[in-house]
């Protein structure tokens, strides 16, 4: 609760520093922000929480788990923000304060207890990031993905609203709990009527857009690529982690007891997205269109979680997320380094890495071997406990497939290696700002500390 | 005294080493290995040779999800654990005369491997295993790629992809196996006591298959080999193949056949068929080869192709022969690969056909270079022979057949392998073999030690068959009951 009204209050908070030109005091104070906030949500740990606000909010420990990561990715991403959106115009207060009003829909949309919530969380998400996409004003690549985004983002809103009304208009409620009971009293198929059935599907089809799961994945690439990198790794990580969250909250609460009509549905999505995902990445040069297509992949291996619905579906996507968010912060990261001294995103811009700064090319090894899975690092582990939840509900040839495409992401996760560390360039030494060293370095460490010692995060979920 | 000291005491002489560089790295990683050998050693000293699990360590590590760290030391870890720490000084010492850039990250990445390897051979828990498993694939990677030869980009990656492949198969099936157990847990010994009907058991047989098939490697799944081992940096070679394809048979007498006996004996007869073809096979194309490193990696395949076929007729003699021949193949393959280390450094060619006429020039190396040959051809009285003899009399036991295309073939291979040492040290020296100079130093060290071994375990082998015995014997109790009828 607190952590929601922090979150809302701290933009305006920023934009009067803006207003007062106090632009050093920016960062700081976001970050104390955000860390008071993070307090707030933890310090509720474990409350018996009931709905409030009319059954609108329901900050249960779910809610404080997908909080608590998505204020910790912002928080290491704004970290990295230092210096850079002064690069692009003089109004820096203003992108903090939209990243935050972003984030305050995203606590909505992991808190919701109601579908109209979920929508206001969802656009006030959005329309923060259509802006955020765009802010590079004058490069043609950022306005055509501000561009493609909104058109996209406003068209799938509206397959979800459509979704939300249909449902709403079967079973004459909102609320998470009523929708539930109604679907609970309607124990045969028959029973629900045709248009509940088409509002489950236009929310799958909403909430696949948002999550980027194909075949609603196609605004990903060029929308990621177009966009400044740091919006890029806010989008990949936090957005998508949020997008999950919500897409589990409400179907574990309302549509479980239907699996059987929308697994299959969401199990053909998962594996087409598993695919496209990583084949795609396959052929891809350049690096930052690589992760935006090795996102949509990650899409898939969450998706599992959603497919195979149980009591561990909430911790498995949340120690995935947490795993793949940090590892795409260290690559976004170390992205936005090295496409300041080469001004490119291609591979071969990271050729010879390892010679001149092998930190940086250790941290993001880190990173790419946990994106691939490797164990001892964290990635291993959401793999795990994804492969766990999976077969536990016997979805054997789903596993198969996508160990398949475990083996496929290695090629192009071990090409950024292969050329940082066995293929030469000339290059000159980067300069690592004290700032990019203190977030690449701890997320390195976070990644094989919960790749070694797991319960340090699944303990508490 | 737990087998984490076994465990733990490589990773902290990674660390260690590196901060290391040149030579006190080399230095430092050999006072490290030849500790964790003292460790070894002194377990091996308190060991007492039944089927008990010994310097057991059970605590919990992700108890949410039934994970623990278990490991313990039986007889045949026991032999496993003897393996590793042994080689791994022998290995480092190979070493000494090749300069390596970064030479700290080089050997701290091979006494990381080490603690994956350590893991594998003790992990009593499905998820550890798995861990080690790949733990100690990362460093031979990056050992093999960043150390390697000329092509080692693509065909490093080729080997990762292959083996990384394997394993995530395995990791399904392990996964499989903990989800049917009553009390959710990954302990091998609550795997043991399931009973799977045969259907499901072929499931989990194939997934573990994979995995130890390519680690092995077995025919038709070894194509990664030749080519890694070649481009490999000598001692990545060495422990690739006097290490690290143990990782695929340890998991199959520990992990694969008790864990899935029904799927295991539907496939039985497939299993022996490939690793007999496989034998046949690499013994042909080692007989054509003229790159001296690619001739010894085939007769690698060729050797373990039949410690394979020993294990999977199952049966005590098998599994005796099985854990000795690891030993001694282990030993007399880093041998071969030490000589041709040698020449290479010193004539800048492996190529058979330009050589001829060493023994002339350096009558050391040529002695150690023949009873190397015949430890690996398993002259009787070298360490070779016990092993191979279990081994035969093992498949002897399935199918007359089989025997005779696989012992035709180990003859097959002492006469490629004696005609390498003819061609290599006897006839005319040449203008390039003139130039050779005799083993001096830590060669003649590392050299006289697996002489020894090799002399040594095949005149006395009783004290380390005796190591395995009781718990070969106990495994075998275990699993003989599961078969719906034996041969």
């Amino acid at each position: 609760m607190n952590t929601l009204i922090i979150i809302s209050v701290l933009p305006l908070v920023l934009l009067y520093l803006g207003l007062y030109k106090a632009q050093k005091a920016l960062l700081p104070v976001t970050i104390i922000g955000l860390l008071l906030a993070l307090g707030c949500a933890i310090s509720q740990w474990n409350d018996n929480a009931v709905p409030i606000y009319h059954g609108m909010m329901l900050f249960d420990n779910f809610s404080i788990m997908f909080s608590g990561i998505t204020i910790v990715s912002t928080i290491l991403i704004i970290f990295l923000s230092r210096g850079y959106f002064e690069r692009i115009s003089n109004h820096i207060a203003e992108y903090y304060a939209i990243i935050l009003f972003s984030l305050a829909g995203i606590i909505v949309m992991v808190s919701f207890h109601n579908l109209t919530m979920l929508f206001i969380g969802i656009e006030i998400m959005s329309v923060s990031l259509y802006i955020l996409a765009g802010i590079k004003k004058s490069d043609f690549a950022s306005n055509e993905a501000a561009l493609k985004y909104f058109l996209m983002g406003a068209f799938s809103t509206g397959f979800l609203l459509f979704g939300i009304a249909l449902i709403y208009g079967s079973s004459g409620s909102f609320n998470l709990e009523a929708i539930s009971s109604w679907v609970l009293d309607h124990p045969h198929v028959k029973d629900i009527t045709p248009m509940f059935y088409t509002g489950v599907l236009l929310i799958i089809v909403g909430l696949c857009f948002k999550v980027g799961a194909a075949p609603f994945h196609f605004w990903t690439p060029d929308v990621y690529e177009g966009s400044p990198t740091l919006i890029t790794a806010f989008m990949s990580t936090v957005v998508k982690t949020a997008g999950f969250a919500a897409f589990l909250r409400l179907f574990s609460a309302c549509f479980a007891p239907l699996s059987a009509f929308w697994v299959p549905v969401l199990l053909v999505i998962t594996v087409i997205t598993l695919f496209i995902g990583n084949i795609t990445a396959l052929y891809q040069h350049s690096f930052k269109r690589m992760l935006a297509f090795s996102s949509i992949s990650h899409a898939g291996y969450l998706l599992f979680a959603i497919v195979a619905l149980g009591a561990s579906s909430g911790s498995s996507v949340a120690v995935y997320a947490t795993a793949y968010s940090i590892a795409s912060i260290i690559a976004f990261g170390a992205l936005i380094l090295v496409q300041q001294q080469s001004g490119s995103d291609n591979f071969e811009s990271f050729n010879g890495l390892s010679k001149k700064n092998p930190f940086l090319a250790l941290v993001v090894t880190i990173a790419m071997l946990s994106l691939a899975g490797i164990p001892l690092t964290a990635g291993f582990i959401g793999k795990f406990f994804m492969f766990s939840t999976a077969l536990k509900q016997y979805q054997v040839w789903l596993v198969v497939l996508a160990v398949v495409n475990a083996i496929i992401s290695i090629f192009y996760y071990f090409r950024v290696i292969v050329a940082m560390y066995f293929r030469d360039a000339e290059r000159a030494e980067l300069t690592i700002p004290v700032y990019y060293k203190f977030v690449l370095g701890l997320s390195a460490l976070i990644t094989i500390l919960i790749g070694v010692y797991p319960d340090v995060i699944s303990k508490f979920f | 005294m737990t087998v984490s000291i076994l465990i733990f005491l490589p990773v902290i002489a990674a660390l260690a080493v590196l901060l290391f560089k040149n030579d006190a790295a080399k230095h430092a990683a050999l006072t490290f290995s030849v500790a964790e050998l003292a460790v070894a050693l002194f377990f091996l000293s308190k060991f007492i040779p039944n089927a008990d699990v010994q310097f057991a360590i059970d605590v919990p590590w992700i108890a949410k999800m039934g994970i623990y760290f278990n490991a313990g030391i039986d007889g045949i870890s026991m032999m496993m654990v003897l393996l590793t720490t042994v080689l791994v000084p022998l290995i480092i010492l190979t070493t000494y005369k090749h300069q390596y850039k970064n030479a700290g990250a080089f050997y701290a990445l091979i006494l990381f491997m080490q603690a994956g390897l350590l893991v594998v051979f003790t992990a009593l828990d499905g998820f550890l295993f798995y861990v080690g498993w790949e733990a100690a694939l990362i460093p031979i990677y990056f050992i093999c790629s960043l150390w390697g030869g000329e092509n080692r980009i693509r065909i490093t990656l080729k080997f990762f992809i292959y083996t990384f492949s394997g394993s995530l198969f395995m990791l399904v099936g392990i996964i499989y196996l903990y989800l049917q157990t009553p009390s959710k847990t990954y302990d091998l010994f609550q795997f043991y006591n399931l009973a799977l009907d045969a259907h499901h058991q072929v499931f989990v047989f194939w997934a573990f298959f994979l995995a130890f098939a390519i680690k092995m490697p077995l025919f038709p799944l070894h194509t990664w080999q030749p080519d890694t081992y070649t481009e490999a940096p000598s001692a990545g070679t060495m422990l690739l193949s006097g290490i690290m394809l143990k990782m695929g048979i340890y998991g199959v007498i520990r992990w694969m056949i008790p864990n899935a006996p029904l799927g295991f004996f539907q496939w039985q007869s497939m299993t022996i068929m490939l690793a007999v073809i496989g034998i046949g096979y690499a013994s042909i194309i080692a007989f054509k080869q003229n790159d001296g490193k690619r001739l010894v990696a085939y007769s690698s395949i060729a050797h373990v192709g039949l410690i394979a076929a020993g294990i999977f007729v199952w049966n005590i003699e098998g599994l005796q022969g099985a854990m000795i021949q690891m030993l001694s193949h282990g030993i007399n393959v880093i041998g071969m690969f030490f000589i041709w280390d040698i020449i290479t450094r010193r004539l800048g060619t492996r190529e058979i056909s330009s050589l001829g006429g060493i023994a002339k020039v350096a009558p050391k190396f040529a002695i150690a270079f023949l009873i190397i040959v015949l430890g690996t051809v398993a002259l009787p009285l070298t360490n070779g022979f016990v092993g191979e003899f279990l081994l035969l009399s093992s498949v002897f036991q399935w199918n007359i057949y089989m025997v005779t295309a696989a012992g035709l073939t180990m003859i097959f291979g002492a006469v490629y392998m004696l005609r390498m040492y003819k061609k290599v040290m006897h006839g005319e020296t040449n203008a390039l073999t003139i130039t050779f100079t005799d083993i001096s130093g830590s060669e003649t060290l590392v050299l006289s030690i697996i002489c020894a071994l090799i002399i040594i375990m095949g005149i006395y082998p009783q004290p380390i068959l005796h190591i395995s015995e009781a718990s070969v014997t106990h495994l075998f109790n275990i699993v003989n009951p599961k078969f719906p009828q034996l041969k």
